[in-house]
């Protein structure tokens, strides 16, 4: 059955027209709340009806995004919303299909699902509230807390290495990959419309501020004073340059990133690294991940990579529409008569 | 000239004949037996399969453990196992002879590889002497054939390696088989010829062994008799042969037809369940969609969404593959999403017993998943039921928007048996109303059956939002109002008690009422046809009834077990359906019950008949 789907003819939307009916229930100031308004005030730029997009989510804070959303709307169990929203990707390809999804629901319960997503490419985007903490049940560590961490489950600070999980994006495959902040509503709301535009597993991951167990965990990267320092924001075509006065840059050594002065009359714009986010080649992508793992260095915003691949429902839509050209459309008679078949009389 | 020698040999009439081919896991007897089965199919008589293999794929060669074996009971009239014991076996090495001689009939003949019992392979066997030569099958018929020398000898003009031309040695011994029972060899050349297209050389390999064993059947003097077993007299119809496996994924192909809805499937390889997913993914023109997922969770969680999204959505597997869906199958309970789950039951529990069959499942399917989670559980008596069972599952699954459970097990998985194609328009409709109307939706209003309306994203002014939270009745947003978890957890229960209504009433085949009623499930009921067949040949008194819809169960069933002084009940588990039968109808059973990974045999039933009736024939 072939399953209709309406083109966007002359509708226009607004941000409230994506707000569904529910009272948004997370903590006051939660990051959250920024995440959900950026989404709604994306929305109505996707150039989809609202009935053909669909919010899938997992367990957890961030996984009660879907219910805030007035699209079609599916709340999972945890970790699964990778391959529940597989499946309805590959049940109807004309669906424009995202998951939200956190930092512990992703990257540990349903870290096989998101590997997969990736490497399968399939069109799907994926926007990864990370507040490096479990909030939903009350403040366990989770895969992206910082070694050393003191929560209620590590009294002692952990003693595990955090997922990178713009690095684990890039080399499962995903082919688009990006990172922006809650409190930078702009950059956050241009990362979510360039995702939206991707066609393949696009991954988002945003640092999002629980007020609640991890209250500042990313107050270094979104505060007046300390941003300009700490944060490098990616531009295709553009160097990589960052302080207050883009006085900083990045060179790159051989294969190593350096900080250099720009101010210092040694070192111009002219040597810093230039950005090329379509780059086929992942390793520099993986450079530039490591930047948020390698001290003193500032931690890249911004449009990792993005690039063409086949997508995985394309393909089986294709695959499927091939052999049916070739061999003619299924019957009853096809399916049951094509073998060894013999009468009784 | 061909014919005359033919004349020479006497031809006997047989209505029945079971026949074993066994030898190393690599030595292609799964293939030998399906193309037995395949062409005796064709000739006419009915037929049950049994394959039994062992979980490695290639165990040491000539070893015990790499014993792989495939039975096959064929005759002239309507039977329903693949018998008990072998009046032929194959033996392809000294293992093969020593594994499978115990189940022989008395007088049984033994066909073995003469050149494979040389003194490597006897002593793998453990074997101190050679039992071909040593008088210790001096009870049976055995005609010792040097096949390996005799294929390498029909071979030997071909430009193959010597390793190439040994493994054509299982169709020269099919060739004597088609021989002897006096069938055509040419289903299995034209499979040949299909099968081994771009391999002009070990096409003409085979071919020449196959035609060379029919040809050595045919010449030699070892062979005195040939046998006739006349075409089956079955119903009217067009039949095709299909395992269990292959039937389950036509059922659902046919369903998705029926329903006009796309077929998606979510799954993860497992045995004894993979072939569905294998058959599934040849159906592309059918757009059939198979996705093997990254693991049994993803199978099943796919699936729901693709569900979700408006398919007709199927996930398979066995044992251990069901306990990863748990927590899925109680989310499309709460979302009330069609679904159909497959398990095909295996030894358990852990790894188990994987090529095996078992039926203790039962409990995990009625109820392995937390909270009050009841679905529908259904399952299959036969291969050729496992077609009707799984369109069945998929009618039940729209039409009440619930996971519906499919139990089948490895004997019925790989097991086949001729099934009897129903045409288009017998197999039950299967409405499918995706809701459209926005005026007055809720995404939990209930139809006089009690299932939510299906409203499927792409459908306007229909955006609703599910999942694992618990539902305010009709609105469906969350709700946390202790009255309002339980009238909803009420119409879940409700809504699957309701599909009684589909539940056909169960029929006692024999007296209606009487001494002993023998009470079964799923893929026993073969075996306990024939022993009750046996013992009212004998005399006995006794009924039969055999459970398909296990829940909800049928209407009559406490009525029909009441009717009964005592109630027989046999099945591959230690007594779950007995627990099932007394919680429900207070009722008490006779257990009978064996867990050794191998199908009940008709003379176990027969003998546990006798001695529940105490010798007692009503004479």
């Amino acid at each position: 059955m072939e399953i209709k789907v309406d083109e966007l003819a002359g509708v226009k939307y607004t941000a409230k027209d994506f707000a569904s009916d529910v009272d948004v229930k997370w903590c006051p100031g939660c990051g959250d709340y920024s995440i959900l308004a950026q989404v709604q005030r994306s929305s109505p730029d996707f150039g989809e009806r609202k009935e053909n997009i669909v919010w899938v989510s997992g367990i957890g804070c961030s996984s009660r995004f879907p219910y805030y959303m007035n699209t079609y709307g599916f709340h999972g169990i945890h970790g699964r919303a990778g391959a529940i929203a597989t499946g309805v990707k590959l049940a109807n390809p004309k669906l424009q299909v995202w998951v939200a999804t956190g930092d512990g629901d992703m990257l540990s319960i349903g870290g096989n699902h998101f590997i997969h997503l990736c490497r399968k490419n399939i069109d799907v985007k994926v926007i990864m509230f990370n507040n490096r903490i479990y909030g939903l049940t009350k403040g366990q560590y989770s895969p992206t807390s910082e070694k050393g961490k003191v929560t209620k489950s590590s009294p002692f600070g952990t003693v595990d290495f955090p997922f990178n999980a713009v690095k684990l994006a890039t080399g499962a495959g995903a082919t688009f990959v990006a990172r922006s902040f809650d409190r930078d509503p702009k950059h956050l709301q241009d990362m979510i419309n360039r995702a939206a535009k991707h066609h393949g597993a696009a991954f988002i991951e945003v640092y999002q501020n629980c007020p609640i167990f991890n209250d500042g965990a990313f107050s270094l990267l979104t505060e007046k004073e300390t941003k300009p320092d700490n944060v490098i924001v990616l531009e295709h075509g553009k160097p990589l340059v960052f302080g207050a006065n883009k006085e900083k840059g990045i060179k790159l050594d051989g294969l190593n990133p350096v900080v250099i002065d720009l101010s210092d009359g040694k070192n111009s714009v002219n040597d810093c690294w230039i950005h090329d986010e379509f780059d086929d080649n992942p390793t520099r992508v993986f450079l530039l991940a490591r930047f948020s793992d390698i001290p003193n260095f500032p931690v890249p915003i911004g449009v990792f990579r993005q690039f063409s691949k086949p997508t995985y429902d394309k393909d089986y839509v294709q695959q499927i529409s091939d052999i049916q050209a070739k061999k003619g459309a299924g019957t009853y008679e096809k399916l049951m008569y094509t073998t060894n078949i013999w009468e009784v009389r | 000239m061909e014919k005359e020698k033919t004349q020479e040999k006497e031809i006997q009439s047989l209505t029945e004949v079971t026949v074993r081919f066994a030898g190393d896991s690599g030595d292609g007897m799964q293939l030998s037996g399906s193309q037995f089965t395949e062409t005796t199919a064709i000739v006419g008589n009915d037929l049950s399969t049994l394959p039994d293999f062992p979980a490695e794929i290639r165990a040491p060669a000539g070893s015990l453990a790499g014993v792989s074996g495939f039975q096959l009971h064929f005759s002239s009239s309507d039977i329903q196992t693949p018998g008990d014991s072998p009046d032929v076996l194959v033996a392809m090495n000294p293992a093969a002879l020593k594994v499978n001689l115990k189940d022989l009939k008395p007088n049984a003949t033994i066909i073995a590889n003469s050149n494979a019992f040389d003194a490597k392979n006897l002593k793998l066997a453990l074997y101190d002497t050679n039992p071909l030569e040593d008088g210790s099958l001096a009870g049976y018929n055995v005609i010792p054939v040097p096949l390996t020398q005799l294929t390498m000898t029909a071979l030997q003009d071909l430009d193959l390696s010597v390793k190439e031309k040994d493994k054509c040695k299982n169709f020269f011994a099919l060739g004597i088989m088609y021989w002897i029972y006096n069938r055509p060899i040419d289903v299995t050349s034209k499979w040949i010829e299909s099968k081994f297209a771009r391999k002009p050389l070990i096409l003409e390999a085979n071919k020449r062994a196959l035609q060379a064993g029919y040809n050595y059947g045919e010449t030699t003097e070892i062979f005195t008799t040939r046998y006739e077993i006349k075409p089956a007299r079955l119903p009217k119809g067009i039949y095709r042969n299909v395992s269990g496996n292959e039937a389950v994924a036509l059922g659902f192909v046919a369903a998705s037809l029926k329903s006009g809805l796309n077929l998606f499937l979510g799954s993860y390889p497992i045995t004894p369940a993979s072939e569905i997913l294998q058959e599934l993914s040849k159906y592309k023109d059918f757009g059939v969609i198979t996705f093997q997922a990254e693991d049994e969770i993803a199978g099943i969680a796919s699936a729901i969404g693709a569900s979700f999204a408006g398919s007709l959505a199927v996930t398979t597997t066995s044992g251990p593959g069901l306990s990863l869906k748990t927590e899925a199958i109680g989310l499309a309970v709460m979302t009330e999403l069609p679904l159909v789950i497959v398990d095909v039951q295996r030894g358990g529990p852990s790894t188990g017993l994987p090529t095996k069959t078992e039926q203790a499942d039962l409990l995990q399917a009625l109820y392995g998943r937390h909270g009050e989670a009841p679905i529908i559980v259904l399952s299959a008596q036969s291969p050729a039921d496992c077609y009707f069972m799984s369109v069945e599952a998929c009618r039940l699954a729209i039409k009440y928007m619930t996971p519906v459970l499919l139990l089948t097990d490895g004997y019925l998985a790989f097991g086949s048996e001729p099934l009897r194609i129903p045409e288009f328009k017998d197999l039950p409709e299967i409405p499918v109303n995706f809701r459209k109307d926005a005026e007055g939706f809720h995404p939990y209003l209930r139809d006089e059956n009690l299932a939510r309306p299906w409203a499927i994203p792409g459908t306007p002014g229909l955006e609703h939002r599910i999942g694992g939270l618990e539902k305010k009745d009709i609105y469906g947003n969350i709700s946390y109002d202790p009255e309002n978890h339980q009238v909803m957890v009420n119409k879940r229960k409700e809504k699957i008690e309701k599909a009684q209504q589909d539940v056909p009433d169960i029929i006692v085949e024999g007296d209606q009422q009487g001494e002993l009623l023998v009470l079964g499930w799923g893929s026993t009921y073969g075996a306990i046809k024939e022993a009750i067949n046996h013992v009212k040949a004998q005399g006995y008194q006794v009924s039969q009834a055999h459970i398909k819809y296990i829940h909800p169960f049928p209407k009559n069933l406490g009525d029909v077990l009441r009717k009964f002084k005592k109630i027989l009940l046999p099945e591959l588990n230690m007594g779950q359906m007995a627990t099932v039968i007394r919680s429900t109808f207070l009722i008490d059973v006779i257990q009978f019950n064996k867990v050794q990974g191998q199908p009940l045999k008709v003379s176990e039933v027969e003998n546990k008949i006798k001695e529940v009736l105490g010798g007692q024939n009503g004479n």
